[in-house]
């Protein structure tokens, strides 16, 4: 037997001090976590249960955003009225993904932590500098049909395969997070981090740090959005692009605030502010929508089997504004794309 | 009393183990808890080709509960001669011989397995073993691989390859012809990967003999295999496979877990369990892949004048796997030149093997294309032009068929469909901005009838038990034997139990190309005859004379547990009464239905299959090329139908198969490790429901009492054949972007 420690602390400092040290991990829901012990990609030492924290409620906040509580589960969060009614967009990525099954486990920290679903990085006896840093990169001319176009590093081609955290880019979340050095707030485009000469860093926490909450901002974007995923099959498969717009027109129809973040194309959700400036002041039409869709794809390198990606993600971020200016978003059940 | 209240054959029942397998009392191979069981976890080889140096076991044998490890260094004895591991299918080679010396053919190989007290001991023990290899060059790639193609001599051939038969002269009449398409065709690899994970659990008995709960497709093919393997003698091995959890023909052949479990319950004199992980299901059996060119010339009215055929399909390095791939065009079209060429060619990996409809489903699917995109040449619907070209006879082997309903299957087909309302340009038919496409192929399988024994044995309490050591590997046998003994002694479906799945019952080879329906529903309706003869002759000394008149069983009508003249249905009398009138406690009775001599010389003057026509509705987007599958018909000709219920489920679970086919399904090889990579279910994709809308299935009616004692063609089979086809062609008449690569992934549509 893999011997760990377990513990399954009540309180938030608890957890902290339990889950501090390199060989430690916070289990919630366990749908990634328990794959990644199983296939012995990770082999936690200590295994820091925290599904007694009370981390598990969506509150209203003073500003007039939400909290989100780190342990509330993705269906829990989908099916909320409050983000339902106020974000959408975050009920509709978080519907996108995986199964049902699997939503009503998972959580919403867990689903910010997830780690990248690259085959090399599950499959031990082949190479990965995240999983064993140095050991090479077996996806760079290997089977990288699913790998990052963007802002790749010559050490990691992976993607992160989230779609709520695609949302959560586009509404400029905040994640919450407390650790051995007290509490702070995350910008959401700085939680998640590229590869660079550190792989096997997924994102920005320090070690011991737990996520505890994710705050959404009071401007919901709960008329013109969308979540458009593109993948394999037509549920239950990750995506290889998706792209989340949110967007806030004036009374004549401009476009005041964009947002797009892409998903399935970097080891981060993708966002270019340049690429949404050249929307601003503008009308919505196919002109402005081509231009930041070549915009927040500029310098995209394909890898030869994901070069498609290229693309395909051009196309989706014209679709998908197309479809937040007119306020018909991507319905997750009806699979025909509006 | 009237046959109307019947049960019987076509009355569509459910699954009579339905209940069973839904509350978990079914038992498969991994469940069954025998005293002492201990845990094999396999250790598998990281490098695609070359030796292992070193296995170095001293951390795996440290952990707690570890009981033993076994590799090729202290494993039990094995056969020597390649001979003794031949399986039921004889593949030409050397067959897979686990631990049996330090070569690694193939990665994810077996090369040592760990044996502890828990599962867990076993599986965290197996990742300590640390194992150094010199390694070897070796290739996975197919298309590296064809520079070795190669076809095999005549004795080193698959008995049941069919080599194609050239009619005309096919590249004089391709030369000349006035349309031409010469075209190549591609099938990614697939790996069957059924639900339930190839297990084995070993009985050691202590006197020995062993007891096999397998997971395998034929119980006596894996019995004499062991027996023969491990020189342990086939009275002292019983294989049990009463439930597999679907085989697809990855349990055609006895798999490298039963031998290492079998290796470890030897060296041990234990009981031994050994799973393999889903990673490991990779790593073995496969569907080839295949490059088929085809070439096709025809007139200006769409008349067939050529069909040049040539495919090569992948196997290992160590076997021979060969299928029919080039001959269904061959045989399905009326066409005056043809031929084929057919090779395989070898590649560092396990050997390929059958799968769902194998050659078939790939080469009468990829054909189904070519003749499609000739259509279109021809500026003709694709539905006529295959009746243009339509073949009474098997067109190859100039034999006719028992029976052909293919043009029903076609017309009933198209009117449930609606055909007719297509419009015939690419690119013609939208709704906002999803262009949608409809298309068509057709499909066609073997109608194969096995030798097969069964027992019956009615007991005085009017309950029946048929019994053969054939299997059910979801395919609904269980089913099928009590309809059939149902039907022919008149007994409610409650009163009989079907028993199957153990090496110890009546004779019958493996469950696979579709004959189990055909023949064990022979079988068990021969031995129920026979017991209803007997009841006969019981009646008959009845004092009062129930049935007098009756000359034989053909004057009597068998209902609601009685039997009655047909003559005068009031003279009837209750099977249970016989018995006890007779004094009988039980009848037992052992039948085998075999072709016989009138059915061996049909078989050489006859061709038997089934056909389909399948219809595809597709929507795809038009810039983001998402496809929607939203509606698919399949209308089958294939004999008389046993059970239209479970029927039912064979084609639907074969056209969601070729949905999968069509769409999805496609492993990943990197060139470099040799390894397929997305050996998960996450990474390898099979249809989700969203993927599924409408199936419609069709049973057009096709009489044949010569194809089978019971006119049943069989249909684990026919419903996956063209179906990726139908999806292909539809995908073209929607986009007008003809992709020859299966599965069609997005990226094909998108840079075509
Ligand atoms: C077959 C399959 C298909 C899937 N498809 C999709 C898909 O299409 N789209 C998609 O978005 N996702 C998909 N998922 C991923 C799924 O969303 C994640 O597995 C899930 O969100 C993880 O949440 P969890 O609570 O189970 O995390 P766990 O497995 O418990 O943890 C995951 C990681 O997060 C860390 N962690 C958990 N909570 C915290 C915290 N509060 N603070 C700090 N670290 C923490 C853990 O230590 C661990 O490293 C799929 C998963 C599977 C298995
Ligand atoms: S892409 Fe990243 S995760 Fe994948 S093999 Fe390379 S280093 Fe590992």
């Amino acid at each position: 037997m893999i011997r760990f420690d377990y513990a399954r602390p009540a309180d938030v400092s608890e957890a902290v001090r339990a889950g501090s040290g390199e060989h430690a991990a916070f289990l919630a829901g366990g749908t990634n976590l328990v794959d990644v012990m199983k296939e012995n990609v990770a082999r936690p030492l200590q295994v820091v249960d925290i599904n007694r924290l009370p981390l598990t409620d969506i509150e209203a906040r003073e500003d007039g955003g939400l909290r989100l509580g780190a342990l509330v589960t993705n269906a829990a969060t989908a099916y909320d009225p409050r983000v339902q009614q106020r974000y959408p967009l975050l009920a509709s990525a978080i519907l996108a993904g995986a199964s049902p099954q699997l939503r009503n486990a998972a959580t919403n920290g867990g689903n910010l932590n997830q780690r990248t679903r690259c085959y090399y990085f599950y499959d031990v006896d082949t190479p990965c500098n995240k999983r064993n840093p140095g050991e090479g990169c077996g996806a760079i001319g290997g089977v990288n049909r699913i790998h990052a176009i963007l802002g790749a590093s010559d050490q990691c081609i992976a993607t992160h395969p989230s779609d709520m955290c695609v949302a959560l880019a586009a509404l400029e979340a905040h994640v919450q997070v407390t650790g051995p050095d007290g509490d702070r707030a995350i910008a959401f485009s700085d939680y998640h981090r590229l590869p660079g000469d550190e792989p096997w860093r997924d994102n920005t926490l320090r070690s011991g740090e737990l996520v505890t909450a994710i705050d959404l901002p009071a401007e919901n974007f709960s008329t013109h959005y969308t979540y458009l995923k593109l993948r394999d099959r037509l549920s239950y498969a990750f995506a290889l692009v998706s792209v989340a717009v949110a967007l806030r027109l004036s009374e004549d129809g401009r476009i005041e605030v964009a947002r797009i973040a892409l998903g399935g194309v970097a080891h981060k959700p993708w966002r270019v502010p340049a690429a949404e400036s050249l929307l601003q002041g503008e009308q919505p039409g196919e002109r402005v929508f081509q231009a930041a869709a070549h915009a927040i794809t500029e310098g995209a390198v394909g890898q030869g089997q994901n070069s498609f990606k290229i693309e395909l993600a051009r196309r989706a971020v014209v679709r998908a504004l197309g479809q937040a200016a007119a306020g018909t978003p991507q319905s997750q059940t009806d699979k025909r794309i509006a | 009393m009237t046959a109307t209240t019947k049960i019987g054959i076509g009355t569509s029942l459910s699954r009579v183990d339905g209940a069973e397998k839904v509350t978990g009392k079914a038992k498969y191979a991994a469940e069954y808890n025998v005293p002492g069981l201990l845990y094999g976890v396999t250790v598998s080889a990281r490098i695609a080709k070359g030796r292992i140096t070193q296995l170095e076991e001293n951390a795996a044998r440290a952990v707690p509960g570890v009981v033993d490890i076994v590799s090729h260094l202290n494993r039990p004895k094995q056969a020597w001669l390649d001979h003794s591991w031949k399986d039921e299918l004889g593949i030409p080679g050397e067959p897979f011989k686990a631990f049996h010396d330090d070569r690694i053919l193939f990665a994810g190989q077996p090369i040592a397995v760990v044996i502890a007290e828990t599962f867990e001991a076993a599986r965290f023990a197996a990742s300590l073993v640390e194992v150094a290899y010199e390694e070897e060059p070796h290739n996975i790639d197919f298309t590296a691989s064809l520079a070795e193609k190669f076809t095999p001599s005549y004795f080193k051939r698959r008995n049941t390859y069919h080599p194609p038969k050239k009619r005309g002269d096919p590249d004089t009449a391709f030369a000349n012809a006035t349309l031409k398409l010469e075209a190549e065709y591609h099938l990614a690899t697939e790996h069957h990967n059924p639900m339930e994970m190839h297990a084995s659990t070993v009985e050691w008995h202590g006197d020995g003999s062993i007891t096999v709960y397998d997971k395998i497709q034929g119980s006596q093919g894996d019995q004499a295999y062991l027996a023969s393997a491990f020189g342990l003698g086939k009275k002292n091995v019983r294989v049990v496979n009463a439930y597999v959890g679907g085989g697809f023909g990855s349990g055609l052949r006895p798999q490298w877990q039963v031998q290492v479990a079998v290796m470890a319950a030897i060296h041990l004199e234990r009981s031994v369990r050994v799973v393999m992980t889903r990673a490991q299901m990779f790593t073995h059996v496969h569907r080839p892949e295949c490059t088929y060119s085809i070439r096709l010339g025809a007139e200006h009215t769409g008349k067939l004048s050529a069909m040049i055929n040539d495919a090569t399909t992948s196997t290992s390095r160590f076997e021979n796997n060969m299928e029919d791939i080039v001959v269904w065009g061959m045989m399905n079209y009326d066409c005056p030149n043809a031929s084929g060429e057919y090779t395989i060619a070898p590649r560092d990996t396990y050997t390929s093997a059958d799968m769902r409809a194998p050659g078939a489903a790939t080469g009468m699917t990829l054909f189904e294309i070519a003749i499609d995109e000739m259509a279109y040449k021809a500026k003709v619907d694709p539905l006529e032009f295959r009746l243009i070209n339509y073949s009474e006879v098997d067109a190859m082997n100039e034999t006719p068929f028992t029976s052909k309903a293919l043009r029903e299957a076609y017309r009933e087909g198209a009117d449930r469909f609606g055909w007719e309302k297509r419009s015939p340009q690419p690119r013609s038919m939208r709704e906002g901005r999803e262009l949608i496409g409809w298309g068509v192929a057709t499909g066609m399988w073997d109608a194969q009838f096995s030798k097969t024994a069964a027992r019956a044995v009615l007991t005085a309490d009017g309950r029946l038990e048929v019994a053969s050591a054939t299997s059910d590997i979801g395919t609904g046998t269980y089913t099928v034997m009590t309809l059939v003994a149902a039907d022919t002694l008149g007994l409610a479906p409650e009163q009989i139990t079907a028993r199957l799945g153990d090496s110890d019952l009546p004779t019958a080879p493996v469950e696979g190309g579709s004959w189990a329906a055909a023949s064990t529903g022979a079988a068990v309706q021969l031995a129920c005859q026979s017991i209803a003869k007997r009841l006969l002759k019981a009646a008959e000394k009845m004092e009062d004379k129930p049935l007098h008149g009756a000359k034989s069983i053909d004057d009597l009508v068998f209902a609601d547990g009685a039997m009655a003249l047909k003559s005068d249905p009031s003279r009837r009398v209750a099977i249970t009464e016989v018995m006890t009138a007779a004094g009988l406690d039980r009848i037992e009775v052992e039948e085998t239905a075999s072709p016989g001599i009138g059915g061996m010389i049909s078989m050489a003057q006859k061709s038997r299959n089934t056909h389909s026509a399948i219809f595809c509705e597709v929507r795809v987007d038009e810039e983001l090329n998402q496809v929607r599958v939203t509606r698919v018909v399949s209308a089958v000709a294939a004999g008389r139908i046993i059970n239209p219920k479970t029927a039912r489920s064979q084609i639907l679970g074969g056209v969601v198969m070729g949905i999968g086919m069509a769409l999805h399904e496609e492993t990943f090889a990197d060139k470099a490790l040799g390894r397929w990579m997305n050996h998960n279910y996450a990474e390898y994709h099979v249809p989700a429901h969203a993927d599924i809308e409408d199936i419609d299935v069709i049973f057009v009616d096709e009489p044949d009492p010569e194809v089978t004692p019971l006119g049943v063609k069989g249909l684990g089979e026919i419903g996956i054949v063209g179906t990726a086809a139908a999806v292909a062609n539809a995908i073209y008449h929607a986009t007008g972007k003809r992709v020859r690569q299966l599965p069609v992934t997005i990226d094909k549509l998108l840079h075509p």
